[in-house]
């Protein structure tokens, strides 16, 4: 079986030989010509467009862009903002970034795009505080896009005005979640909020209806703009149209970034065929499909049930090769497309190490504010920490295990998924590793193990 | 009486329990309305929802209707309407009632995470109950003991934060107490209005602290002490003082301006140690100004009068009583009153004044600035008092100089001062050395001095009695502890010169009262032992004409002119 061919819509020039970041090299490739386009059709038709696409956000949860932007209050008499979310910062996900460096004015263009067909007259880009390259980019591009005219008062000689903004993000994983993201922007910690009352739809920005987009949902609405919803929604699979950027890091041949229709690509293809295989010498063990708080899949598990092509139900017996790459197929095993980070573990991985890298990451980045995360991410952290640094004891799976289990469902945002279904899922796959741990500690490492940070 | 407009009802089953609340209720009002307790932290009725602590979560549940034809799904097992129940749990302080709203409180579902919150909120927590003086009133020991584990599963180290942060003059803060449920930060911005606290650090790390070069100084500071449903923010004073559980409560009133906020003194063996806020939803809501809680130390100082004594020698009440009524009876009498005596005792001394007949009232005026919560600019607790009682008829003037004249002309040769300071109420030394002066007071001061008859009296903490304050609420507070050796009551004493001059027989608070009742119309109906904690609020139209000094403040505009 060999792998599809990329379809590369985002990625359509970047990584072109000679292409370059700045606003002539984008014009030069056909750049801002939908943008003009856009400007002169009445916004509805292209709000219109989107929903046809059923575009899904691209930042993790995969929900419908048409139904968030259908949500917004438009009646309150509020100006409405748009916040492009380059928080990037889930572990495994690094397209965000790479789309802001290579081509700037197509996120920029997308952007604006979104606030004329939503009527925003201010938007920001909030880029995460780590980025500080990504930000000079964008401030540079902004600039010659505001005196080309397709930023800031009268876009294109339309009476239409639009301010765009780069807000450098406050240096916290939090501040990726789309309320969090709000109060830092307003100048405050990254406490996510309430929901209810706080939906950003309502009562987002300065308390005023918002949208928050992903960077790649936005460069995709540019696309739709130019094709029609239509055209998007042929592309990849019904419920999960367009392509996806999928980031391949971690134990393979050639990790990168790679663009597929969604689902017309199964896992097996894409790290086999795309990447290359495991590296000499080693088998795949294990692979986190969409950033790291996605739950674990192990290679040999099978997967089997109903689901839906068409109007009909039919049953699936997977491989953890044989899942399509979409938001639909991978929740339907109990994973998710996430942010499409893939991170790939070989045999060479000891599992119980891998989750207390990981368990540090949550534990560092949990804002505090609501109890069972505040704690429960800290708990397990020092569970692990210990289980590879100090003593092990055969108890630590069950206790473990026991804390995870205290965390989701009960915070005020994903962030308790987000911690605890790692340790959730490499307990339910790997628990026998974790449990046989303070025996494997007592014999020596493989020698090409990876090193412990 | 203007009936509150009736509010909109909404009909919500608790644990099988129908009850109709008032729309906008949160799930934890409601609850507390059957009786059914949902733990919770960060959440206080007087401050935005943080629903950070997640100990109130519940199981909640919505009546189904068809998506398509909006019909109600019926359950055909129970004939009632189907109940679709939220797979996951939800927060109670964050959810208002809807109609037809179902909650659980105590399936598997909400236990279980109660138990998970209250594991987590332990495991960083130093569990210095033995020493921490929140032990016997602290939330966390007290959830722990109904929801907890009873065993630790946490074998790790704990964090480690400040154990004693000077957050202000009169606030102390154990970080590793702390549960980090915002209260302190939610009350200093909303209530106080001087955002000073927040948190630094991230995670299980995060420490409360003051903005760099702030200081949690403002007059309401420790009301966050109050609030802390942990040991963590603890009161200079009271630290380390006394355990809580050994503290007798009782009802009291903040003596300092005629805002009147309701109070709680705990003393114990007729020491008092500390003075919190009593809840009063009309009047101060929860809370007090620091200024009156520091009260108290009054009680017990060197300057306390504790002997009676006539021109300057010892003696017996009895002997006091009848030296004062025959310098009253000689004539040429003045009546210093008191706007923080007590209605019953304005009442007593306007006896006096009809049983002398024909010498003049006066009353001490107080105004300071008012602060727009809880300390008014009137600092007499109970002028309006004297209004009600008829003692004066029009507010006190700022010094007493219509006095000082009649006593410069000779028209004035004794003056009663009732628990005033003549000196610092504006009379010379050369006016008091004029006239002779009898005394009722509880420290001295000037006028004890000069006094001809000294009787050492109670102070607000010692006696029981009724106040009217700026809204006038009229309120009762009670005696917390007894008074020293050698002080007599008030309103014995004036009721025991009341007698001396011809008047009725000394009474006591309810026979007072019960001549109260028949002299005030206003009071017709009140006893002292009718009278509701909460006070009891009575028609101010008779004195709208006059020109009262207090600005807004809680619960409190003033009338438009």
């Amino acid at each position: 079986m060999s792998a599809p061919a990329q379809t590369r819509i985002i990625f359509q020039h970047i990584d072109e030989p000679g292409y370059t970041n700045d606003l002539a090299c984008y014009v030069r490739h056909g750049g801002y010509e939908v943008l003009k386009s856009a400007v002169r059709r009445k916004p509805e038709e292209l709000i219109d467009e989107v929903k046809k696409s059923g575009l899904r956000g691209r930042g993790g949860a995969g929900f419908p862009c048409g139904v968030k932007w259908g949500l917004v209050d438009r009646k309150s008499g509020k100006p409405i903002y748009l916040i492009v979310n380059a928080d990037e910062s889930e572990p495994g996900t690094f397209k965000d970034r790479y789309i802001i460096h290579q081509d700037p004015h197509q996120l920029i263009e997308g952007t604006m795009i979104s606030c004329f067909a939503n009527n925003v007259k201010q938007a920001y880009i909030y880029i995460r505080g780590e980025m500080p390259h990504g930000a000079r980019i964008l401030e540079k591009a902004i600039a010659e896009a505001r005196a080309a005219g397709f930023v800031g008062p009268n876009i294109l000689g339309t009476g239409y005005s639009c301010e765009l903004f780069v807000h450098r993000g406050a240096g916290a994983y939090i501040c990726g979640e789309e309320t969090g993201l709000i109060e830092s922007l307003e100048g405050k910690r990254a406490n996510p909020r309430i929901k209810p009352p706080y939906f950003p739809a309502v009562l987002g920005l300065y308390q005023c209806p918002t949208i928050v987009n992903n960077v790649e949902t936005l460069c995709h609405v540019k696309y739709i703009a130019q094709h029609g919803g239509a055209a998007f929604s042929q592309i990849g699979t019904p419920g999960n149209t367009g392509t996806r950027i999928f980031c391949v890091s971690g134990l393979v041949q050639r990790p990168g970034y790679y663009e597929f229709p969604a689902g017309k690509i199964t896992l097996g293809q894409l790290l086999y065929d795309v990447c290359g295989g495991p590296l000499p010498g080693r088998t795949f063990k294990a692979v986190i499909p969409g950033g790291s708080s996605a739950k674990i899949l192990r290679f040999g598990e099978r997967f089997k049930g109903k689901r839906k092509v068409g109007a009909e139900l039919v049953d699936y017996d997977w491989g953890v090769e044989d899942v399509p790459m979409d938001f639909d197929s991978l929740g339907m095993i109990g994973t998710m497309g996430g942010s499409g980070g893939v991170i790939v573990m070989d045999d060479s991985v000891n599992m119980v190490e891998a989750l207390a890298n990981i368990n540090a990451f949550y534990a560092h980045e949990s804002c505090g504010q609501c109890t069972p995360c505040r704690e429960g991410s800290l708990w397990m952290k020092r569970i692990t920490t210990r289980m590879v640094h100090g003593t092990a004891r055969a108890e630590d799976a069950a206790l473990l295990q026991g804390v995870a289990d205290q965390i989701p469902g009960r915070t005020i945002c994903a962030f308790g998924e987000a911690c605890s279904w790692p340790t959730q899922s490499f307990m339910a796959k790997f628990g026998d590793e974790f449990r046989a741990y303070p025996e494997t500690k007592k014999t020596p490492k493989p020698a090409e193990a990876a090193p412990l940070i | 009486m203007i009936q509150p407009a009736k509010p909109d009802l909404v009909t919500v089953n608790i644990d099988g329990q129908e009850i109709a609340v008032p729309k906008g209720t949160n799930v934890i009002e409601a609850a507390r309305l059957v009786n059914v307790d949902v733990p919770h932290y960060c959440y206080h009725p007087k401050l935005s929802v943080a629903g950070n602590c997640r100990m109130c979560l519940i199981e909640m549940g919505l009546p189904a209707v068809d998506p398509a034809t909006k019909a109600p799904v019926m359950d055909p097992a129970t004939g009632k309407q189907k109940i679709n129940w939220i797979p996951r749990p939800q927060i109670g302080c964050g959810t208002n009632v809807s109609p037809g709203l179902h909650i659980r409180t105590t399936s598997p579902m909400v236990k279980e995470a109660r138990e998970g919150v209250m594991e987590f909120l332990l495991v960083n927590h130093p569990l210095d109950c033995p020493i921490c003086d929140q032990a016997g009133e602290c939330k966390l020991q007290e959830q722990a003991t109904a929801y907890g584990r009873g065993y630790s599963r946490y074998i790790e180290e704990k964090n480690v934060k400040p154990k004693r942060t000077q957050l202000g003059p009169r606030v102390t803060l154990d970080d590793e107490r702390c549960v980090l449920c915002s209260r302190c930060i939610r009350f200093s911005r909303e209530v106080a209005k001087d955002d000073v606290l927040g948190f630094i650090d991230r995670g299980s790390h995060s420490t409360l602290t003051c903005f760099p070069g702030r200081q949690l100084e403002n007059n309401y500071s420790l009301n966050t002490v109050d609030i802390c449903p942990v040991g963590a923010l603890t009161s200079t004073d009271f630290r380390f003082k006394m355990r809580v559980w050994f503290l007798k409560q009782t009802n009291s009133l903040d003596p300092e301006s005629s805002a009147g906020a309701n109070t709680t003194v705990w003393s114990r063996e007729g020491v008092i140690y500390r003075i919190t806020p009593r809840r009063n939803d009309e009047v101060n809501d929860t809370w007090m100004a620091d200024s009156g809680r520091v009260l108290y130390k009054q009680v017990r100082t060197d300057t306390r009068l504790t002997a009676a004594k006539v021109r300057g020698a010892s003696a017996t009440l009895a002997a006091a009583v009848s030296a004062a009524a025959e310098l009253l009876r000689a004539g040429g009498v003045a009546i210093v009153g008191s706007g923080r005596s007590t209605v019953e005792e304005q009442f007593l001394t306007r006896q006096l004044a009809a049983a002398l007949g024909g010498v003049s009232i006066n009353l001490v005026s107080r105004v300071g600035a008012g602060d727009g919560l809880l300390v008014s600019a009137d600092r007499n607790p109970n002028v309006r008092g004297a209004l009600v009682t008829g003692l004066v008829s029009a507010l006190p003037s700022a010094q007493l100089a219509g006095l000082g004249a009649e006593i410069d002309a000779g028209r004035v040769r004794t003056v009663l001062a009732i628990g005033e300071d003549l000196a610092a109420a504006g009379l010379t030394a050369a006016q008091l050395a004029k006239v002779s002066v009898v005394c009722l007071g509880t420290h001295a001061n000037p006028t004890s001095a000069a006094a001809q008859v000294l009787i050492p009296t109670l102070t607000v903490f010692e006696k029981s009695g009724t106040f009217v304050n700026q809204q006038f609420r009229l309120q009762k507070f009670a005696a917390a502890v007894p008074g020293p050796a050698g002080t007599t009551d008030d309103l014995a004493v004036l009721g025991q010169l009341v007698a001396a001059l011809g008047g009725p027989a000394a009474a006591d608070l309810a026979g007072v009262w019960t001549r109260l009742a028949a002299a005030v119309p206003a009071l017709a109906t009140v006893t002292f032992a009718n009278l509701p904690e909460t006070g009891l609020l009575l028609d101010p139209t008779p004195y709208a004409a006059l020109p009262f000094v207090e600005g807004a403040g809680l619960h409190h505009s003033p009338a438009k002119a």
